[in-house]
């Protein structure tokens, strides 16, 4: 059996005044890819921006275990170092830092060393390559002006170049042209094949999931995980929706 | 390994560069205050010919008859009378570093001056409190005939008439208390003069160090860019932290000749004890540009407009300008410009930073006359407040009396977005590293502008600014 990597006992959590998550709990083990499915404001993404250490979540309860360490003790950076990564929704625009130098400062703070720039220039190109991504877009401000489907890709480039051991993909598909989802796709399975990575996939949709293994799928609904199953629970949720589970 | 290296780039901005004191040597250190009594003896110390000592006593009286301005930040903390208003270093001027005293050559060393001159620079000069105490130009830029020389020197040499056809001509005493201040009490600065179609391709640099506690630095620069002529000029200032109000009211007067374009870089890192009432003052003829970059980090309080005079057909004025307020800070700074010929253009963008409760306000000034048709302006200012307690305001006036005139104007007030931290700290990096980078990307095309060096500086502030910015 593969080695725990990520443990969720209890886990509540409030935005504001309002809570959200009520006692979830979820186990994902190393190269796992774990999908969590459900209807609109059941708190997905509140999971996800809660498990990196989003400021606007404040846990009230529960416990989480990464790699054996206590996580919610950790800052969001911390929490990168030691190998987890949130593709966001909304990836952020922040002028004046290109892409190229953003991962590069990421990848040199994620591993704690120094990276040659030749090494590097290297890498980049190849993930950009995977994703079909114009090279020149490595020299542009990060996000700035990116289109929905660009700003994914420019998600998923920093996934394959952090390698993180667990990544949770927020919605990552959503609002994306099938070429889009097509290349995303692929980009994550490169993550899953190649660097053995854990997935934690939110989504709406399945389109994303139809080239990926997948190895648990969860249901959420209102704050609490109601159903678990294996990859078939997908094709169960694609035929009938989630009226069964509310 | 990482950890070194990140320190090691974070000591190189350690400020104690910049607040370096040195024992005061002075030669020579006026009474404290302003009568006609001091004055008439920094014109005997200056060996001032007649015109420019009788020039110093009608200024004197202009800024006896002119009231402080109320519109802009309090000066009540400065007090004329407890300012020494000319300070000159134990030394001459020279054009070998190895003349210059120790302990003011060292300054300049930890500034980093030598060093950009051998590497990056056509010309140099370097004054200390109220003197130049090193001036030199590379051969091959003085065999094209460019002069630089410091503006005693041009005064009482063979530039005479150019310096009195020229001096305070653009900035006239009358135009506000601290012009007629500095027409009074001026000492030091650079004169440059760069004939018709001579282009200087690496720039000319003069730093101004004030040094001495309760001084007052008044240079004057004056730069005359003959038609079809190139010049990079940049200015660099900065002082030691005193807990004494120190006084800076310089003065820089641009001619620009037709076709001519001049670019004005400024990074100024006065301390923060410091008043930087400072006037700069630039006149364009036909097909001419005038580039200013201005970034204002120090002093406790500014007020810092350059202007453009655009005076020919098609003249041009760029403005590029960085202002950051930390606490005890109030900066005021923007720019001028008047369009008054036919199809000039102007192009202003700013970026202010305020902090821990420090203010910044961008002040601008467009004025459009019936004479400059088909004109263009384009005004952008953006801020960033970094905290609750800190503040950001834009005061931009246009005053357009032409039809056809194209004018636009953008201003963006705005926080640092805490989704953007957590978005950068999701990657690994510290809160700490994401504000600085926040803030250096916000400064970034600022930056750009800047000489390679400078550009280094300003980040290296930039990151100073906010160490320890957290909480």
């Amino acid at each position: 059996m593969s080695e725990q990597l990520l443990q969720v006992k209890q886990l509540s959590a409030r935005v504001e005044d309002t809570s959200i998550l009520h006692g979830i709990d979820l186990n994902i083990n190393e190269g796992e890819t774990h999908v969590l499915m459900g209807p609109n404001g059941a708190g997905k993404s509140t999971l996800g921006y809660t498990l990196m250490g989003s400021p606007r979540y404040e846990v009230t309860g529960g416990e989480v275990l990464f790699k054996g360490k206590d996580l919610l003790a950790e800052s969001a950076d911390q929490r990168a170092k030691d190998g987890l990564f949130l593709s966001f929704q909304s990836p952020l625009e922040v002028p004046g830092i290109s892409l190229r130098n953003f991962i590069r400062t990421s990848v040199e703070q994620r591993t704690g060393s120094r990276i040659k720039l030749w090494t590097f220039k290297k890498e980049l190109e190849k993930a950009m390559e995977v994703l079909q991504m114009d090279p020149s877009y490595g020299d542009r401000d990060l996000n700035v002006g990116f289109s929905g489907g660009e700003k994914k890709k420019a998600e998923i480039l920093q996934l394959l170049m952090l390698k993180p051991s667990l990544a949770i993909l927020d919605e990552t598909d959503s609002g994306l042209d099938v070429d889009a989802v097509r290349m995303v796709s692929k980009g994550v399975e490169e993550y899953q094949k190649d660097k053995k990575g854990a997935l934690l996939i939110i989504t709406h949709s399945t389109r994303i999931l139809e080239s990926l293994h997948v190895d648990q799928t969860h249901v959420m609904v209102a704050g609490k995980i109601v159903a678990s199953g294996d990859a078939s629970l997908v094709d169960e949720i694609n035929e009938h929706g989630f009226e069964r589970f509310l | 390994m990482r950890d070194n290296s990140e320190k090691t780039y974070v000591e190189d901005v350690d400020r104690s560069i910049y607040d370096i004191r040195n024992d005061e040597k002075d030669a020579y250190r006026i009474k404290q205050g302003l009568t006609p009594a001091i004055v008439q003896e920094i014109s005997e110390k200056k060996h001032d010919p007649a015109w420019m000592a009788n020039f110093r006593l009608e200024s004197l009286q202009i800024y006896n008859e002119m009231k402080v301005p109320e519109w802009g930040p309090s000066i009540e903390g400065l007090n004329i009378d407890q300012i020494a208003t000319y300070v000159k270093p134990n030394t001459r001027m020279s054009a070998k570093w190895s003349d210059v005293p120790e302990d003011i050559k060292d300054t300049f060393e930890k500034l980093g001056i030598p060093k950009a001159e051998r590497e990056s620079l056509a010309g140099v000069g370097a004054q200390y409190d109220s003197e130049l105490v090193y001036h030199n130009v590379k051969e091959e830029v003085a065999a094209q005939g460019v002069v630089y020389t410091d503006m005693e020197s041009a005064l009482t040499g063979e530039y005479e008439d150019i310096v009195r056809k020229h001096f305070m001509k653009l900035v006239t005493p009358r135009d506000h208390k601290f012009a007629a201040l500095h027409g009074a009490v001026w000492s030091g600065g650079s004169f440059v003069y760069v004939p018709a179609g001579v282009s200087v391709t690496i720039p000319l640099q003069s730093y101004f160090r004030l040094n001495a506690a309760g001084a007052g630095q008044f240079e004057h620069t004056l730069i005359i860019v003959e038609e079809g002529a190139y010049l990079h000029f940049i200015e660099g200032c900065s002082a030691p932290k005193y807990n004494v109000a120190n006084l800076h009211a310089g003065c820089v007067e641009l001619y620009v000749g037709k076709n001519a374009k001049l670019r004005y870089s400024t990074i100024e890192n006065w301390s923060k004890n410091m008043y930087n009432l400072n006037t700069k003052r630039a006149k364009v003829e036909e097909g001419g540009t005038i580039e200013w970059v201005s970034g204002s980090f120090g002093s406790h309080v500014s007020y810092l407009y350059p202007m453009s005079i655009l005076n020919g057909k098609g003249a041009r004025a760029e403005f590029t300008g960085i202002t950051f307020a930390g606490g005890g800070q109030n900066l005021d700074t923007g720019t001028k410009v008047v369009h008054n010929a036919p199809e000039t253009s102007s192009y202003i963008n700013t970026k202010s930073i305020s902090k821990d409760g420090g203010i910044s306000t961008f002040r601008s000034s467009v004025v459009v006359t019936p004479k400059a048709k088909k004109s263009k302006s384009a005004v952008s200012c953006q801020s960033l407040m970094l905290d609750d307690r800190s503040r950001s305001d834009t005061i931009p006036a246009m005053d357009i009396r032409t039809q056809d005139a194209d004018i636009g104007h953008e201003a963006k007030i705005g926080r640092i977005s805490d989704d953007a931290v957590f978005y950068l700290m999701s990657r690994g990096i510290s809160e700490e590293d994401a504000r600085a980078m926040i803030v250096s990307g916000f400064a970034d095309n600022v930056s750009k502008e800047l000489p390679l060096e400078y550009a280094v500086e300003m980040n290296n502030l930039i990151r100073l600014e906010m160490k320890g910015s957290i909480g």
